[in-house]
């Protein structure tokens, strides 16, 4: 069994940590002894970071709010409990509330700025007077152009962005081709991400082709559920209908203070939902980057 | 044959179970029509690395720019992946400069289908007959066979647990020789026997008792060790064991050192004289027996025999671990008293005498088949290099005895791997690293892949087939 993995990329100036099914880039910025420090506590909070999830992983996996010890289990089932009683478990939020825990410990002196990507799911670090671009992907396969991008300033609330949909590493039962929120913690991101596109659907549609969760993961923590596996080119109103669906959704969530914002894809159509600040961004490297 | 099962992957600590043609929650590692397509780290050893557990990823820098290769490191099998069955070169033939001759180390991960596990486990209680079948999880697994020097010896899997039973007999076989291999503890019951936890290089727990240590041997052979320590210094010395008890005023080393009469009685069945069976039953107390107050096996003492006020008795275990010093009142009855500092040193040699009870668990692989079409186009000849002792085989970089005779049949401490070096396939078949090193010259004229000979750096550079990463780590037991 392999332990934590902890490496440079090839650009010297990102630090990237594995393990299993985690996997993180992060880059801060400050004086080169101040960003070796944060990589250092940031591999240091690594280390063990899956195993104490793991040790209370089926509690995790249960749509029911149970008893969690470790303080990242405890964000996450915190980020979730508000979207009860529609179904939901804590893993909705594992990405999040992790990349928030490394967050945590790469903020300190000397970091001016810094993001922490777990597989899309994001947590940023702003002191005064600095702000992050995020690109994000969000366009449908056949549509793929040039992404979009939001600005985070210091002055915003936002902390955590994240995305999900059914084309994503993470299942969906909605069908949305990303749906990426802004809003206090990545965890909260994380979690309302998932509800939202959840919420992107047309329930009982031909074009829609759905498989239990777990014929394709056989561990799923959405069991027999039917997760989305394939969509049909849609007609325009059934793209806008499914949409709003999400968009209901969204807007609930954010009058309960849950986001601060969110951006909705389906089909080449959008929504978007608060503080998006949206803007077209020049062509730039294929993944998704930040800085 | 397709295989339908699902797969523990053993990848990480989430251990998924995946489904064939699924894929992990990690995305990586998939279940590819019954075995686990991993690309873990190929594991590199070295003995001058303070810490352990770097990784070194090929074909990519070091994310603190720390020297990455001691001049010592050795590429294990572990994480190296198989080409089997594919009749093309191993997935690593390193060379490297050994006491200044130019060596190459062929690494390979192998599939063993007919492997088997020993185990020995140092306890003098009674587990089963000899031949009582060995079950994991209810299915057998193997059997007892001979008890020797106080250890009691199983044998588990091989082909018949293997693959010639049920299929959850193969299954489960697999497994429990899965977890003994890589140091994790498995319960085991034997028929007609007792239920024993085996973990190698621990302490073996039988019926739920954990085992501490071996007795230095049965209470006549300590009187035999150590009569001499006592004479001079204690009248009469009682060692209580559950095989024989012995006492040494009556027993053939005490004669042999003129030895006084004590007018001792020894409840029990005397053997030859100084030797006594069955002076309790078998239990947690003294020696092995269920005796928690030594006297209990004491009769009267006879004052026509030499018993006499004054008269001073040791009374010890097999182990050391319990003792009690009396002296005979004016009655002729034993009273208790503080251990005198010179029969102190006594006890704790026998104490010291003890090994601590362990359990050892030896696998036994054949590098036969196909595997050896990596090393070497002529496969038979690698056979030959290796019983004659010019290629030299390893396991994880642990030393492999190999068994004289026909094949490339080896065994190999498990403790000497590093952990989680083996691995499994559902076939179900366990997979071991194997490294066969031998002088370059060597290797070519038997047929061996010369052109696929790289050194360690151009394997960091390039990576390998498989494995994308390199994980350093300290060689197991290497001096501090």
């Amino acid at each position: 069994m392999s332990g934590a993995q902890v490496s440079l990329l090839p650009d010297g100036r990102r630090l990237h940590l594995n393990h299993g099914p985690m996997d993180l880039i992060i880059e801060a910025y400050g004086t080169p002894q101040a960003v070796h420090l944060a990589y250092a506590r940031a591999a240091a909070r690594f280390e063990g970071l899956l195993e104490a999830l793991v040790a209370e992983l089926p509690d995790l996996r249960s749509p029911e709010a149970l008893p969690l010890r470790g303080p990242v289990a405890q964000a996450m089932a915190q980020a979730v409990a508000p979207f009860r009683p529609d179904f939901i478990t804590p893993m909705a939020a594992v990405a999040g509330a992790v990349a928030d825990a490394v967050m945590a410990a790469v903020a300190g002196a000397g970091i001016t700025r810094a993001y922490v990507n777990n597989g899309g799911d994001i947590a940023l670090h702003l002191t005064p007077g600095q702000n992050l671009t995020a690109a994000i992907v969000a366009k449908a396969g056949w549509q793929a152009g040039r992404p979009d991008s939001v600005t985070i300033r210091y002055a915003d609330r936002v902390r955590g962005i994240a995305t999900s949909g059914w084309r994503g590493r993470s299942f969906s039962l909605g069908i949305a081709d990303a749906v990426t929120v802004l809003a206090r913690t990545a965890a909260m991101a994380d979690a309302a991400a998932t509800m939202i596109a959840n919420a992107v659907d047309l329930p009982g549609h031909q074009g829609i082709t759905r498989c239990p969760a777990d014929q394709i993961k056989a561990d799923s923590d959405l069991g027999a559920r039917a997760v989305t596996v394939a969509v049909a080119r849609l007609a325009p109103g059934d793209v806008g209908r499914a949409l709003d669906a999400g968009l209901a959704a969204a807007n609930t969530f954010r009058g309960r203070g849950l986001i601060e914002g969110a951006a909705l894809f389906l089909q080449g159509e959008l929504r978007t939902v608060g503080a998006m600040p949206l803007a077209a961004v020049p062509p730039l490297t294929p993944e998704t980057c930040l800085g | 044959m397709q295989n339908l099962e699902k797969i523990r992957c053993d990848a990480c600590p989430v251990m998924c179970y995946i489904a064939p043609g699924q894929t992990g929650a990690c995305d990586r590692y998939g279940n590819d029509n019954g075995r686990i397509v991993r690309s873990d780290p190929v594991t590199i050893l070295s003995r001058t690395l303070e810490q352990g557990g770097r990784l070194v990823p090929f074909a990519g820098p070091a994310w603190d720019g720390e020297i990455l290769r001691p001049a010592d490191a050795f590429v294990t099998g572990i994480g190296a992946g198989t080409t089997y069955p594919d009749y093309k070169p191993a997935p690593f033939i390193v060379s490297s400069e050994i006491d200044g001759a130019d060596m190459v180390t062929v690494v390979t991960e192998a599939i063993f289908s007919y492997c088997g596990v020993k185990v020995k486990i140092d306890t003098d209680r009674f587990l089963g007959p000899e031949g009582a079948t060995v079950r994991a999880e209810g299915e057998a697994i193997g059997h007892v066979t001979t008890a020797e020097y106080g250890s009691q010896m199983l044998s588990l899997g091989g082909v018949h647990h293997l693959t010639g039973g049920s299929k959850p007999e193969g299954r489960v076989t697999c497994a429990a020789m899965l977890a003994l291999c890589n140091g994790e503890a498995v319960a085991l019951t034997i028929d007609a026997g007792s239920a024993v936890t085996v973990q190698a290089g621990h302490a073996p727990v039988v019926d739920g008792v954990r085992e501490r240590r071996m007795r230095v041997g049965c209470g006549s052979a300590t009187i035999g060790m150590f009569a001499a320590g006592w004479r001079g210094l204690v009248d009469e010395v009682v060692v209580v064991d559950d095989h024989i008890t012995g006492v040494v005023s009556e027993h053939q080393a005490g004669k042999v050192l003129g030895w006084e009469e004590t007018g001792i009685k020894i409840k029990g069945s005397k053997s030859t004289p100084g030797r006594y069976f069955r002076v309790s039953e078998p239990g947690l107390g003294w020696g092995g027996t269920r005796l928690t107050d030594p006297l209990d096996i004491l009769g009267p003492w006879n004052p026509k025999k030499g018993a006499r006020p004054g008269l001073t008795l040791l009374m010890v275990s097999t182990t050391g671990e319990e003792y009690a010093y009396y002296v005979l009142n004016e009655a002729l009855e034993p009273i208790r008293h503080d251990l005198p500092a010179a029969l102190q040193a006594t006890v704790r040699l026998i104490d010291e005498n003890c090994e601590p009870s362990l359990c050892t668990v030896l696998f036994l692989g054949g590098a036969g088949g196909s595997l050896r079409a990596g090393v070497t186009r002529n496969p038979v000849r690698l056979t030959r290099s290796v019983q004659a002792h010019e290629t030299r085989l390893t396991s994880g970089g642990a030393p492999c005895y190999i068994w004289p005779g026909g094949g490339i049949t080896f065994m190999v401490d498990v403790t000497r791997l590093p952990p989680g070096a083996f691995g499994y396939v559902p076939t179900p078949a366990l997979v071991a690293p194997l490294e066969f090193t031998l002088p370059r010259a060597a290797y070519v004229a038997l047929g061996g892949h010369e052109g696929a000979i790289q050194s360690l750096e151009q394997i960091v550079a390039k990576g390998g087939e498989y494995a994308t990463a390199g994980r350093l780590d300290r060689w197991p037991g290497a001096q501090e």
